[in-house]
């Protein structure tokens, strides 16, 4: 696997902290989104030509990266290019903020950029056209190949701007990509950028690989394999390519997770039958055993300061959610409502748990408080599950399945994403048909 | 007076429905004993008259009166051929969570594996893996399906 490396310097131009006219509140669902006009970049006509790469259409590609992952917030109005009333190089300079007013932007994103020497340099600025000043500016120097990458860098910084709260543009999300007939379903590890780019397969789809998920810290991932019939947990190094079974269980291991500081990961293993939850340590190999009980303990999240554990037992009869100290004490059920209750995870603000329920044979993607109070349901299917945090705690991605005929046709699995607040409900771009995905934390922070 | 017709034929209509919903409802209907699959179609057989698999009711992963009758079948199959090995396949239907389903089909292939030990078969003999919802026998998504693909599957492997 090829390093995906960063070579990356930034610095700031300025940073006006002076307060802003505009800015969005993203806790409530966003029915008046923010109007903003992203110029093109101008493109420095001393640029070097680089093999491979269409230098002169780059200011136009990385705006329009910009614009989509602004777009599919919700929380923007990305205005139309036709509209704009400035050349790029110009408006970067000093818009005519009257001018842009007149086409009802609110904010302005501008920039330029050069290759020069085998580098990629480009700067940025947000302009708050209501109150006539600039928000912030910064300039970036890297790899020519990295521009993508630049672009959700960028996207970032604005929405942190904007929002107050940190991005999620410059991630990734690891899933499993699905192909052929239902009841012979080919399934692989898939690693693609947050809008769908660069999409890379990890596996070749030789043995039945599930529910991939990201390292909280860095690009290592834990999944499920069933390498040489053994269902067991892995570890993949999704730099190097290189994997390892975690442990040495005599049975079935399976819902891994990686703890927030990334050195354990927790999971179920079946020991005659019983699923019980254990951690093992990384560096030390040491092995605990956190719950012991006759029922079904499974689907293990920590909470961000590590302290607890949310996870899935029957213990009741069916399917409900449970809450307990990482040391496996203090067990409290935290579900009550109609319906049961599966695939806990504790949102990266530690504030809310995305849970799956099913009641009266639908699916409902949901969010409650961590002592349960609080219920929200978010999205009704017919089958939906597995939700996974954006790394800001603000958006989930999760799977669906459609209803299938009577030889299986009709069926398919697709990656969607949905605001915590209930909206911006919208299907991802995925090159085949994807389900278990899992979001990155930010690559460069 | 029309009305009241109406009326009438609805009480009808309703009063019918609530029949054939208790037909449907009750223990056995067509391959169904409650939503246990009670049919043959999916089956295949390990010898002549010994079943390969057993069926489950939703989240459940108690054996039936017919699973043990079955089971027991496997199990005078298996001290006849006392040099075969096999091993228990368990499965889950399609609506339920990924991760719980793996745990059930593991709980639902042990149930059958505990029960041919306790007549005789060594453990050592039977070896179980999980699917969960990954194989369905049936691909449909409608109860009967489900009921097909709730399951534990005894398979040679010598």
């Amino acid at each position: 696997m090829k390093k995906i490396y960063l070579a990356l310097l930034f610095y700031l131009i300025s940073f006006n902290y002076s307060k802003a006219l505009i800015e969005i509140d993203i806790t409530r669902g966003n029915l008046d989104p923010l109007p903003i006009a992203v110029s093109p970049l101008h493109v420095d006509a001393k640029s070097d030509q680089i093999e491979g790469l269409k230098v002169k259409d780059l200011g136009n590609n990385i705006s329009a990266i910009i614009e989509k992952n602004f777009k599919n917030t919700g929380l923007f109005n990305t205005l139309k290019k036709e509209a704009f009333v400035q050349k790029p190089d110009i408006a970067h300079l000093k818009p005519r903020f009257e001018d842009w007013r007149l086409i009802k932007a609110q904010a302005l994103v501008t920039g330029k950029l050069l290759i020069k020497d085998g580098k990629l340099k480009i700067e940025f600025r947000l302009w708050d056209l209501t109150a006539a000043k600039e928000m912030t500016a910064l300039a970036f120097t890297t790899t020519p190949s990295n521009w993508r990458r630049v672009a959700h860098i960028i996207s970032d910084k604005i929405y942190e701007r904007l929002t107050g709260e940190e991005g999620y543009f410059d991630t990734r999300i690891i899933y499993v990509a699905e192909s052929g007939p239902k009841n012979e379903r080919v399934k692989k590890l898939a690693i693609m950028d947050q809008d769908g780019a660069n999409t890379k397969y990890l596996t070749l789809g030789n043995e039945l690989v599930l529910t991939p998920r990201f390292n909280p810290t860095n690009q290592m991932v834990t999944y499920l394999s069933y390498f040489r019939n053994m269902p067991r947990v892995y570890l993949l190094d999704i730099e190097t390519g290189m994997q390892e079974v975690v442990g040495n269980f005599p049975g079935m291991t399976f819902a891994p997770r990686f703890s927030p500081d990334g050195k354990k990961i927790i999971m179920s293993f079946a020991e005659d039958g019983n699923s019980d939850i254990y951690t093992m340590d990384l560096e030390t190999r040491v092995v605990e055993r956190i719950t012991n009980h006759s029922s079904i303990d499974t689907s293990p999240s920590f909470s961000p300061d590590g302290k607890y554990i949310v996870f899935n037992s029957d213990r009741s009869g069916l399917q409900q959610i449970y809450v307990m100290r990482s040391d496996g004490s203090e067990v409290k059920r935290i579900t009550f409502g109609k319906g049961i209750y599966g695939t806990p995870v504790w949102s990266p603000r530690g504030d809310l748990i995305a849970f799956t329920k099913v009641r009266k044979g639908r699916f409902y993607i949901g969010v409650m408080r961590v002592d349960g109070t609080g219920e929200r349901l978010l999205t009704e299917n017919f089958y939906q599950e597995a939700p996974s945090w954006s790394p800001n705690g603000r958006v989930l991605v999760f799977y669906r399945e459609t209803k299938s005929g009577k030889k299986g046709e009709g069926f398919s699995a697709s990656l969607w994403s949905i605001d915590i607040t209930g909206y911006n409900e919208r299907k991802l771009t995925t090159k085949t048909d994807a389900s278990d995905p899992s979001w990155s934390s930010l690559l460069s922070k | 007076m029309t009305f009241n017709k109406n009326l009438k034929n609805l009480f009808l209509v309703v009063f019918t429905t609530l029949i054939l919903s208790a037909c449907s409802t009750a223990k056995k209907s067509g391959n169904l004993d409650g939503d246990v699959y009670t049919g043959k179609e999916t089956v295949k057989y390990l010898a002549s008259g010994v079943p390969d698999r057993i069926f489950f009711a939703t989240n459940k992963s108690s054996l039936t009166t017919a699973s043990r009758a079955t089971l027991r079948k496997q199990a005078t199959f298996l001290r006849k051929n006392k040099k075969l090995n096999v091993t228990i396949e368990g499965h889950a239907d399609e609506r339920g969570t990924r991760e719980y389903n793996l745990a059930l089909g593991e709980r639902r292939a042990n149930a059958a594996r505990d029960y041919l030990m306790t007549y005789g078969i060594s453990g050592n003999r039977i070896s179980v893996i999980s699917y969960g919802k990954e194989k369905p026998v049936n691909p449909a998504s409608t109860p009967l399906a489900w009921s097909q693909n709730r399951r534990s599957v005894t398979v040679k492997v010598n």
